[in-house]
């Protein structure tokens, strides 16, 4: 109840989102599976330090559009990705980008919460060993030891860092996830449906921390829940078929939102 | 609320209730039955699977037993060396009339006239003759026991070690047997006074091919087996990783990469025969290289074992679960490091598995052994896989074609060796599997 009212008095100081400056930009993204068009020019463009939700009903192309924003969709073989995003000004789809590099600024987390079979410590690791973030092992430690603790997971693991990651509850396993994406010291987390295999508390700690992160982070989120989205975020668009249908301040959309799809969609009468 | 309940029930009762315990009987039933033919399948199994494995126990055991004759050899310099050449020509120890210390030994031993021909000949026949090479390697190893005499523990005559087992029909009259009673008389002396005796055959391990029983032996064949085991491995092991990671990783799928994983699929359903024609007009005429060779059998084995672990590396691969590899991308990794730090070690043990599974396939195939010319008499340990040599089932198979009795012990030994290979090697399979299996 405390966390919530203190949410409550943030959000109310970040009534003018409008001044906070973009940091990705999507112009015109059409998403193509082979001859199905998945997204029709949507427009949208993330802030900085936002929180940014997606909200939709399923296969509406809200994780579609989350995953163009780091190439996640280049795995896909059918996948075509046309229009324009941009990171800090540079187009991420232009040929000399190394998607390696964008992925290292531009992080991910995933519905379901899957560390690496391996232990705490190296889960935490990989990243800033493959990005080489780290020359000694002291460094590496140190990593680890902020990562986690970002992740809010430090004192719950610090005395078992070598054993298995698998080993840990859901809600830690997600929380190992997002410290082993906070350790590669991205600009922009993604969050695809991160609560979604998570029971209410341990969603409720993730939302505690994504509201922490957003200090050091741009971060964008997809949820299924529109409490959540009205929790955590500060800016929510809304897609319908393709389309992205509106963006606003969350607490406009939530409220009084302009478009008549939007306001049906989270009175539940339709999705 | 049991009132409720059971109004409830009075209304609806009679005509659902009647039709449910129709269909819970038959559905029962029917589960019932099925176990039962499940039951039975694995029933059938294990009875055919104990009979095979009864048959060549029984008739296979005693192949591991080998009756030897302790005779005192009396090492005479008159008949090794009668000139005392020996030091300016060694090779002279090498032609020496052996046969002549064994047939002296035994006069002795047994008390025989050594001018009745025909009971000296009876006698020196139920040693078998490889004791001429046994006694020969003594002297040529420690010339210094020229002059001495020494117990040597010589072979006895395939049917002497056959009558010995008890595996000779002495009802049959005297003239058709393979021993005569002359012979068994003596066995009754040498048995009694402990000169002839039951021993741990040695030599079915450490012998080559010998048209005498006792002195035929599976190590020339274990040898070129193992060499060619060694070949497949390192060859089809990186090979087909390879090609297993390429296409399941890196290769588009279109029409060309379905019709190379339809012909994988038919290739590990090829005749294993016909792999062995193609080594022959490939690796042989083609390429010239020798015929009975550990290498060509080799090479064939690889590719006749390359379809296996390609299909099992393959499955293995894809096990491995999507969120695993989006997890290694999301953060960052090429498509090379995914595939190298995260999906193919959760994927080795199911590699593994099928490589020794391949492994084991191979070990037992024969047929196309036979096409590339090992199917061979051959002695001598091959010093390289470029030697003859020959393979565990091939020497089985011309086992098998001997009329000896000793022979039919002997093929059943082998078997039992080969199948104890197998099953050694199936279990380190599922061992590994146990041992690698993760949770995720």
């Amino acid at each position: 109840m405390n966390m919530m009212s203190e949410a409550a008095v943030e959000k109310a100081l970040d009534q003018k989102m409008n001044t906070v400056p973009f940091k990705m930009i999507g112009k015109d993204v059409s998403v193509y599976y082979g001859e199905k068009r998945a997204l029709f020019d949507v427009n949208l463009n993330v802030r900085e330090n936002t929180v940014t939700a997606l909200i939709g009903p399923s296969g509406c192309g809200k994780s579609t559009f989350l995953r163009t924003l780091n190439r996640m969709n280049d795995t896909i073989d059918s996948c075509r990705v046309t229009g324009k995003i941009t990171l800090d000004d540079g187009d991420i789809y232009d040929p000399s980008i190394d998607v390696v590099e964008l992925r290292a600024r531009v992080g991910m987390v995933f519905q379901k919460p899957n560390p690496f079979p391996k232990s705490i410590y190296e889960n935490v690791t990989y990243g800033p060993k493959i990005h080489g973030l780290a020359r000694t092992k002291a460094e590496l430690d140190q990593i680890v030891e902020s990562s986690l603790q970002k992740a809010g997971l430090w004192n719950e693991v610090k005395d078992r860092l070598h054993e298995s990651g698998t080993g840990l509850s859901g809600g830690q396993q997600q929380r190992l996830c997002i410290a082993r994406a906070v350790a590669v010291s991205p600009e922009v987390i993604l969050m695809d449906e991160p609560c979604s295999a998570l029971d209410p508390i341990a969603t409720a700690k993730v939302e505690e921390l994504i509201h922490e992160l957003r200090t050091n982070f741009t971060i964008v989120i997809v949820t299924h829940s529109m409490q959540q989205a009205a929790r955590v975020s500060q800016r929510t668009a809304m897609f319908h078929l393709g389309n992205l249908v509106e963006e606003n301040d969350t607490d406009k959309m939530f409220t009084n939102p302009d478009d008549q799809r939007t306001q049906d969609y989270i009175m539940g009468r339709f999705g | 609320m049991t009132d409720m309940t059971s109004s409830v029930q009075s209304t609806f009762q009679r005509p659902a209730q009647a039709r449910r315990d129709i269909g819970i009987k038959k559905r029962y039933a029917a589960e019932r039955r099925f176990k039962a033919y499940g039951v039975t399948a694995i029933l059938i199994g294990l009875f055919f699977l104990f009979v095979l494995l009864w048959t060549v126990v029984s008739k296979g055991y005693t192949a591991f037993q080998q009756t030897a004759i302790t005779l005192p050899i009396e090492f005479s310099e008159q008949i090794i060396d009668p000139k005392n050449e020996r030091a300016a020509n060694p090779a002279k120890l090498m032609s020496a009339n052996y046969p002549l210390l064994v047939r002296d030994a035994l006069v002795k031993a047994l008390a025989i006239d050594p001018n009745n021909k025909a009971l000296v000949k009876k006698a020196t026949d139920m040693v078998s003759p490889s004791a001429r090479t046994q006694l020969r390697d003594l002297v040529v190893a420690n010339p210094a026991i020229i002059g001495t005499t020494a117990d040597v523990a010589l072979l006895a005559e395939g049917n002497i070690d056959s009558a010995n087992k008890g595996q000779i029909d002495l009802t049959v009259a005297e003239a058709n047997r393979k021993v005569n009673d002359q012979q068994l008389g003596w066995m009754k002396t040498l048995t009694e006074s402990g000169a002839m005796a039951k021993q741990f055959n040695t030599g079915l391990f450490t012998y080559g091919a010998s048209s005498r029983p006792e002195a035929a032996g599976i190590g020339v064949a274990a040898l070129g087996s193992f060499y060619m085991m060694l070949i497949v491995l390192v060859l089809a092991l990186p090979i087909g990783v390879c090609a297993s990671i390429y296409l399941e990783e890196f290769a588009p799928k279109n029409r060309l990469t379905d019709l190379i994983e339809v012909n994988i699929n038919n290739l590990a359903a090829v005749p294993s025969i016909v792999y062995g024609l193609l080594g022959l007009s490939i690796f042989i005429n083609f390429a010239g290289m020798p015929r009975s060779a550990a290498l060509v059998g080799g090479l064939v084995l690889t590719l006749m074992t390359l379809p296996t672990i390609i299909i099992a590396t393959r499955a293995a691969l894809k096990a491995v679960p999507p969120s695993i590899r989006a997890a290694a991308l999301g953060l960052g990794a090429s498509k090379m490091q995914t595939i190298f730090h995260h999906v193919l070690p959760l994927a080795m043990p199911g590699v593994l598995t099928g490589t020794i599974i391949g492994l084991a396939h191979a070990l037992g195939e024969t047929a196309p052994l036979l096409l590339i010319g090992m199917v061979a008499f051959v002695v001598d340990y091959p010093g390289t896989p470029m030697d003859p040599s020959t393979a565990l089932p091939v020497q089985i198979y011309m086992w098998a074609n001997e009329a000896e009795r000793a022979f039919v012990e002997r093929t059943s030994g082998a078997i039992m060796v080969l199948l104890i290979f197998l099953v050694v090697m199936n279990l380190g399979a599922i061992l590994l599997r146990r041992r690698f299996e993760r949770r995720w």
